[in-house]
């Protein structure tokens, strides 16, 4: 066995026995955690593409989360309950979201990139704050759970919980396939040598918007799936906090790499919930850690696993 | 809708378009000479508004007030610049805005330690406080007025260093090859430090004047950064003047679009749907309007480069 299938097996294993050991310790908060962690590593997963791979900054990406989360949200509101109708829309609402901001903010690169994305993000969380109907700045709580025609009760945790690993692990998978596509070739082309690949005969601009569309949807479904989990949706899901957080996950785990984002998203949580437990202000902690971490740990926790 | 009230409307425009551009001026020429996305320019708002609430508290005087939150954010800034700032300058963007990101949670919990997490309120000087009568039946705050004037003031003053002393030459050279200028024998690093501790220090203007008007609360920073960023993104980095003028049409924009899209709204669609989209309209208005310009000029109204 290779080393990277070594470190699969066991990421696996890990994260299959959690809710059995979880219960049987009587400790079933360490279920709800550790799902939440795989929902964001489902997003952070998807900012890799267009960030780590695609070399495109975007500081808006939680906008994508939002989006997911109140297409569940509102279509409940409404009272159509079924997932299949709900996730789709989530999907395809934030992918539709990506391509209208795609492309105007792709046409620029630099630092204008990074704040058209952030500002177009902030515009989404502003427009959830003044939507009196669906609880304006307060948020609103979500009807009910996700029906899907009794296949999978997601107000089982642990039912839930699988359904979230298997979805991780089926996004990392489907990253990993389109960066090693021809497709994804071309966005790496692009990010390493914009005039190169000009040269070669790609137009990076569609490609880009492509990658982008698809980290959209991607994010979008982790925004359905955090939905259910809080039960709880509010604009500060699009806050540029969070899209901050996604970011450092990324870094944390690694760029461009295949299992960098779900480790950054893993120990960024861990890390809070640790300072959590230790300071009221534990932000004053962690923002000169993470300081510290993109200055001297640039290779990320991938690097250490290879992986 | 008056005459009075859209005039009104209009002069708050003006002075909440002066708060941006003290914002904008110092970030722009931060993007513009030294190529560095710096976030924590509204956390420099932030601790402008708080020293001066303390300098007001401590002394009993307003000007005094004033003067610790100039200086302090000055001190600040310079800080900042040599401590965080330097390491970066020759990394990438992505880098950049990761750590001035993690010096926004620093500072944000910072001030919730030493002040709370509650807003606190000051109170204006007797000659401050009041209004003045523009023409027969139209009043106006006297300190929003002031506020007005010291923006435009400073616009004034900025314009005169920029473009007719040799700081100002150095600034618009550093702007435009900064290692020409390196070469040609300038201290550069003094001349980021010097550059990023004025913008600092007016950020810090714009915090401790916004402090009587809008509530002194942590994180406020961070609400007026992003249209900072529309303001710069609309005049073009590293432009002056184009802050300026993004930062009027934003500010005018985003006030009058509040005060008076649900009311003209609602002469074209029913008054309940008005009453729905108005604020949400009113609210994405300047990023629509951000989203028009870069259709048009990629580089904003102004490139300087």
């Amino acid at each position: 066995m290779t080393g990277r299938a070594i470190f699969w097996a066991v990421v696996i294993i890990i994260l299959a026995t959690l809710p059995p050991i979880a219960s049987a310790l009587g400790q079933p908060f360490y279920i709800d955690l550790v799902r939440r962690m795989m929902i964001l590593a489902i997003a952070a997963t998807s900012l890799d593409l267009i960030l780590g791979y695609g070399g495109m900054v975007s500081f808006g990406h939680a906008a994508y989360l939002a989006l997911g989360a109140y297409s569940v949200g509102i279509l409940a509101f409404y009272g159509v309950t079924s997932g299949w109708a709900q996730w789709p829309a989530a999907i395809g609402a934030s992918a539709l979201a990506a391509l209208a901001i795609g492309a105007v903010s792709i046409r620029t690169s630099g630092i204008y990139f990074i704040m058209i994305t952030l500002a177009f993000a902030q515009m989404l969380y502003y427009l959830g704050i003044s939507l009196e109907v669906f609880g304006g700045d307060d948020g609103m709580r979500l009807k009910s759970r996700s029906l899907f025609s009794g296949l999978i009760d997601l107000g089982n945790a642990v039912s839930f919980y699988y359904l979230c690993l298997a979805l991780m692990l089926a996004a990392i998978y489907v990253t990993y396939r389109i960066v090693n596509s021809r497709f994804g070739m071309v966005i790496r082309a692009a990010k390493s040598n914009e005039a190169r690949s000009r040269a070669i005969g790609f137009s990076p601009y569609r490609y880009r918007l492509t990658a982008f569309v698809i980290a959209g949807g991607m994010c979008g479904l982790a925004g359905a799936l955090n939905a259910n989990h809080t039960n709880y949706i509010t604009p500060g899901l699009a806050s540029w906090v969070q899209s901050g957080d996604l970011m450092f996950m990324v870094i944390l785990g690694g760029m461009a790499s295949t299992a960098g984002p779900m480790l950054g998203a893993f120990a960024l949580l861990i890390a809070e919930e640790i300072l959590k437990g230790w300071t009221e202000h534990w932000q004053v902690i962690l923002g000169p850690l993470l300081v510290l971490s993109v200055i001297f740990f640039k290779r990320g926790l991938a690097g250490i696993f290879r992986a | 809708m008056t005459f009075a009230l859209v005039l009104e409307q209009l002069l708050n425009g003006l002075q909440y378009g002066v708060m941006l551009f003290l914002m904008a001026a110092g970030l722009t020429l931060v993007l513009g000479i030294m190529n560095l996305v710096n976030l924590a320019h509204g956390s420099l708002y932030m601790v402008g508004a708080y020293l001066a609430v303390a300098g007001t508290q401590w002394s009993g005087s307003y000007l005094v007030g004033v003067a610790v939150g100039f200086a302090g954010t000055l001190v600040v800034g310079m800080a900042m610049e040599v401590i965080t700032m330097r390491p970066l300058y020759g990394r990438d963007h992505l880098d950049q805005v990761l750590v001035t990101f993690g010096l926004i949670l620093f500072f944000n919990e910072l001030i919730a330690i030493i002040w709370g997490r509650g807003s606190l309120y000051t109170s204006l000087p007797a000659w401050l406080q009041g209004h003045i009568n523009l023409f027969t039946g139209s009043r106006y705050p006297v300190y929003r007025m002031v506020v007005l004037g010291v923006g435009l003031a400073v616009a004034v003053l900025l314009w005169y260093v920029v473009t007719r002393t040799r700081l100002g030459m150095l600034i618009r050279a550093g702007a435009s090859n900064r290692t020409m200028v390196a070469a040609l024998g300038v201290n550069i690093r003094l001349l980021y430090t010097v550059v990023f501790g004025f913008g600092a220090a007016l950020a810090g203007l714009a915090g401790l004047m916004a402090g009587p008007i809008y509530a002194v609360q942590p994180g406020m920073g961070e609400l007026i950064l992003i249209q900072v960023f529309v303001v710069i993104v609309i005049g073009g980095i590293g432009s002056i003047r184009g802050a300026l003028v993004g930062a009027i049409i934003v500010g005018v924009v985003d006030t009058l679009g509040r005060a008076f899209l649900k009311p003209v709204l609602a002469t074209i669609i029913s008054a309940s749907a008005a009453e729905a989209a108005g604020p949400a309209l009113a609210s994405m208005l300047i990023y629509l309007l951000m989203a028009v310009v870069l259709a048009l000029k990629p580089a904003g109204l102004f490139q300087s480069r």
